[in-house]
């Protein structure tokens, strides 16, 4: 007897050293998903801003111009500049297509920095090294490009955002992907909210579910929400942009708009897609919502003698209301950040003029730092960097808002 | 109100038109999802069919030996290359035929003019084309993808897909299910109410974002861990491990709710036994929790099959049939996003290609789907 207790008590050290150990492994694990969430973001602002290394072809200094307040400067200059240093032959080019006092002042920016200017980033350097490193740095850009100007350059910042699209690094921004997002996601939830909405009323409120339709419906809307994306992408790009095109380029309305051929890789066609995709989501969270309404609530409307539509339009869904909102739009915040679909249905990779109807080319915030990361020019990175900043700032503020609406609605919920 | 008629007859049921339209209304806003599937199922069906009946014309080293005009049936051919069996279409510069029969190695009797094409002069010395199509076999068993060349065989798509899969799997497996443990088992109520944010949020990031990350941060890192000449640029472990990454949120919050559906009586039964809290865990909750938890990881692989932008940015463009995760290789996702991010024309075999590669996906993951949900379902009835 003895003899098998001493082993036995070992042995207990020996479990509970294992369970410390196991516990230590669990909470690391857990840390592991912190520290990468930490590394995303630093990852993330580390490149956003930084030091940059630019040649010019003339210096915005020796012609008295500042490269970030272009745009501000009297027209009557940036017209001079352009006279005096622009190719003589664009110059005739392009007074022919309009004359140089009638362009707006944007336009004679754009065509200063790329026709006068010039502006080449020749080197760049992440956040981090630009602070700790910078006389470093400042001398190896005197040593290897001696005509190089150092500058600070914030990648993300107000300008950025209501920049347009432009092949130079140095003014390119996320206007136009800013406006295409926010019709993609507008016209997704025109299409998904009603719909969605109406398919989970007539699951929870009408449906008997030992039916084998209704059964059916309800198994193939949870196998949508498990179908990949670029699947919806395939779809969009077979039924809406060819089978549907005249109506989606806009071509039966008359609507095309100028400059644009009448094809389906509209803004219509990706938010037409982006709706389908997000379509299962809302009526998965609209359902919970209006599963979560209690029983008490429509029997007692019943019991005063309201019809079964009644009791659904004035108790069931003001009651359900903030639920399906934080439902759809946690839903659209996905549809926000897609990519792949949007690709397949046709976003345009470089557009430069802001989406004006649904039958506009477009091109979205999360097509652009697919762009910017795919091109192998270090510059671009930065650019996807600060995108990257952008949409998740616009996720950040619009999950704020279903959290909010959810915590209010709770509050209430608790007062009532 | 009539007053005349008696309560009885007002209270009896009257048919309510704007009840049953709305309701009808509802049905159909339902019904739409059916035709939502009905619709990818239709679509990529179509576009599959239109590509195994494609027709590539493939050289067969035959040229005409003499010359011919539009009357002519019996052609002349050279003895040399591939033999054209009877019934094949063949094509002379932009003629299509009809072999009708072949009589001996150096003549053929043909059919001319077939699908709205013109019988033409042909001059000798014109090569012969011989039709043919993409196979079941080739598609499903040949190694190589090189549209080019005519070469369809998913296997490098396929292969890349599960090798970027398994290893997202191998991350997201332990470290989903660690968490999920220690969320369910060991954080009190104040932790898991700062964790779960976490976890939302980085389930929250889009995938492009994921992409970049991948490509600016972990590739650099492998590279610098296993040297440049190890680790190309683009890589599928790269991507796969930040699938990993992006999967691990799904499988820790899936496998939490499959550990708390398990009833604390079986905790408590195995204190009261002595076990320690890691024995609990690992042997008492996990085996009862275990279908809950393998549908999570099946809804997790199909994820991670059908995940695009990370793989589109960070595993590199262009098929590549290898099981060395360090070296490039396009899966299917990427590879249809590559197709269709380009300008190509609809009637071109690529473009239809994406649809026989869409099917496949489409197929796997809704197979992987169906799986988790029978298995939801078991759990659901054992506990």
């Amino acid at each position: 007897m003895r003899a098998a207790a001493s082993p036995s008590a070992s042995n207990l050290a020996v479990r509970h050293r294992r369970a410390r150990w196991g516990m230590f492994l669990f909470q690391a694990s857990t840390l592991v998903g912190i520290v990468v969430l930490m590394t995303l973001l630093y990852n993330l602002i580390n490149a956003a801003f930084g030091l940059a290394a630019v040649e010019y072809k003339i210096y915005p200094g020796l012609l008295g111009l500042d490269i970030d307040t272009l745009e501000e400067t009297p027209k009557a200059r940036l017209v001079e500049v352009l006279r005096q240093y622009a190719p003589p032959g664009l110059l005739r080019n392009l007074e022919r297509e309009r004359p140089l006092e009638q362009r707006t002042p944007e336009d004679l920016a754009q065509l200063v920095v790329d026709r006068v200017l010039r502006p080449r980033v020749v080197a760049s350097w992440p956040l981090v090294p630009s602070l700790l490193y910078w006389d470093r740095i400042l001398a190896e850009v005197r040593e290897k490009y001696p005509r190089a100007e150092v500058r600070w350059m914030p990648w993300f910042n107000v300008d950025f955002l209501t920049r347009p699209q432009s092949s130079n690094p140095l003014r390119a921004g996320v206007r136009t992907a800013l406006l295409g997002s926010f019709w993609l996601v507008g016209i997704a939830a025109l299409t998904a909210l009603p719909l969605g909405v109406a398919a989970a009323i007539y699951l929870e409120e009408y449906a008997r579910k030992d039916r084998w339709y209704n059964r059916i419906i309800q198994v193939n809307i949870n196998n949508l929400a498990g179908v990949p994306s670029i699947i919806y992408g395939i779809l969009g790009l077979a039924i809406f942009v060819r089978t549907l095109a005249p109506l989606t380029s806009g071509a039966i309305f008359g609507a095309v708009p100028p400059g644009t051929t009448a094809n389906g890789r509209t803004v219509l066609s990706g938010g037409l897609t982006l709706g389908l995709l997000v379509l299962p989501i809302v009526i998965i969270n609209a359902q919970e919502a209006i599963r979560a309404v209690p029983k008490s609530l429509r029997e007692a409307a019943y019991a005063l003698g309201a019809t079964q539509w009644q009791v659904i339009w004035h108790h069931v869904l003001p009651q359900a209301l903030p639920g399906i909102m934080t439902g759809t739009i946690l839903a659209l915040s996905r549809a926000l950040g897609e990519t792949a679909p949007l690709v397949v249905v046709g976003a345009s990779t470089f557009i430069t003029f802001d989406p004006v109807s649904p039958f506009s080319k477009f091109t979205a915030l999360p097509i652009q730092i697919y762009q910017w990361s795919a091109r192998p020019q270090p510059v671009f990175r930065h650019l996807a960097a600060a995108a990257s900043l952008a949409l998740l700032l616009l996720l950040f503020v619009s999950n704020g808002i279903a959290v909010y609406i959810r915590h209010r609605a709770r509050q209430r919920g608790r007062a009532g | 109100m009539r007053p005349e008629s008696s309560s009885a007859a007002r209270l009896q049921r009257r048919p309510r038109r704007r009840e049953v339209l709305i309701q009808g209304v509802l049905f159909l806003s339902g019904l739409l999802s059916i035709l939502v599937t009905v619709g990818i199922v239709y679509e990529l069906v179509k576009g599959a069919w239109k590509f195994f009946n494609y027709p590539l014309w493939e050289d067969t080293n035959k040229a005409l030996a003499a010359e011919v005009g539009p009357e002519d049936t019996i052609l002349p051919v050279t003895a040399s290359g591939r033999s054209i069996p009877e019934g094949a279409v063949i094509r002379i510069g932009k003629e299509i035929m009809w072999v009708v029969a072949v009589p001996d190695a150096t003549t053929l009797q043909v059919e001319r003019g077939l699908r709205g094409t013109q019988p033409a002069h042909h001059p000798a010395g014109v090569d012969i084309l011989l039709e043919s199509r993409v196979s079941l076999w080739e598609f499903f068993t040949h190694t190589r993808w090189v549209p080019q060349t005519g070469d369809f065989g998913i296997l490098p798509l396929l292969n890349a897909t599960l090798i970027v899969s398994g290893i997202a799997m191998l991350v997201a497996l332990p470290l989903g299910l660690s968490i999920a443990i220690y969320l369910s088992e060991y954080a009190s109520e104040r932790v898991s109410r700062v964790l779960k944010p976490v976890l939302e949020l980085l389930a929250g990031i889009p995938t492009v974002v994921y992409g970049y990350f991948a490509l600016t941060f972990v590739t650099p890192l492998l590279r610098r861990l296993f040297g440049p000449d190890v680790v190309e640029i683009y890589n599928m472990a790269s991507a796969g491990l930040v699938v990993g990454i992006l999967v691990t949120p799904l499988v820790a919050s899936m496998s939490e709710d499959a550990l708390r559906a398990v009833p604390n009586s079986l905790r408590e039964a195995a204190y009261a036994l002595g076990a320690t809290k890691l024995e609990t865990a690992l042997q008492v909750v996990v085996p009862a929790a275990f279908s809950g938890l393998a549908a999570a990881f099946i809804v997790a692989i199909s994820r991670a099959i059908g995940e695009t932008m990370i793989v589109a940015l960070a595993a590199g463009a262009g098929p590549n049939f290898t099981f060395n995760p360090f070296k490039a290789a396009e899966t299917m996702t990427g590879y249809i996003v590559r197709i269709s991010g380009g300008d190509l024309s609809y009637d071109s075999i690529d473009y239809n290609s994406i649809f026989a590669v869409g099917l496949v996906l489409f197929l796997m993951t809704l197979g992987l789907n169906l799986l988790s949900q029978h298995v939801v379902t078991r759990f659901r009835e054992e506990l």
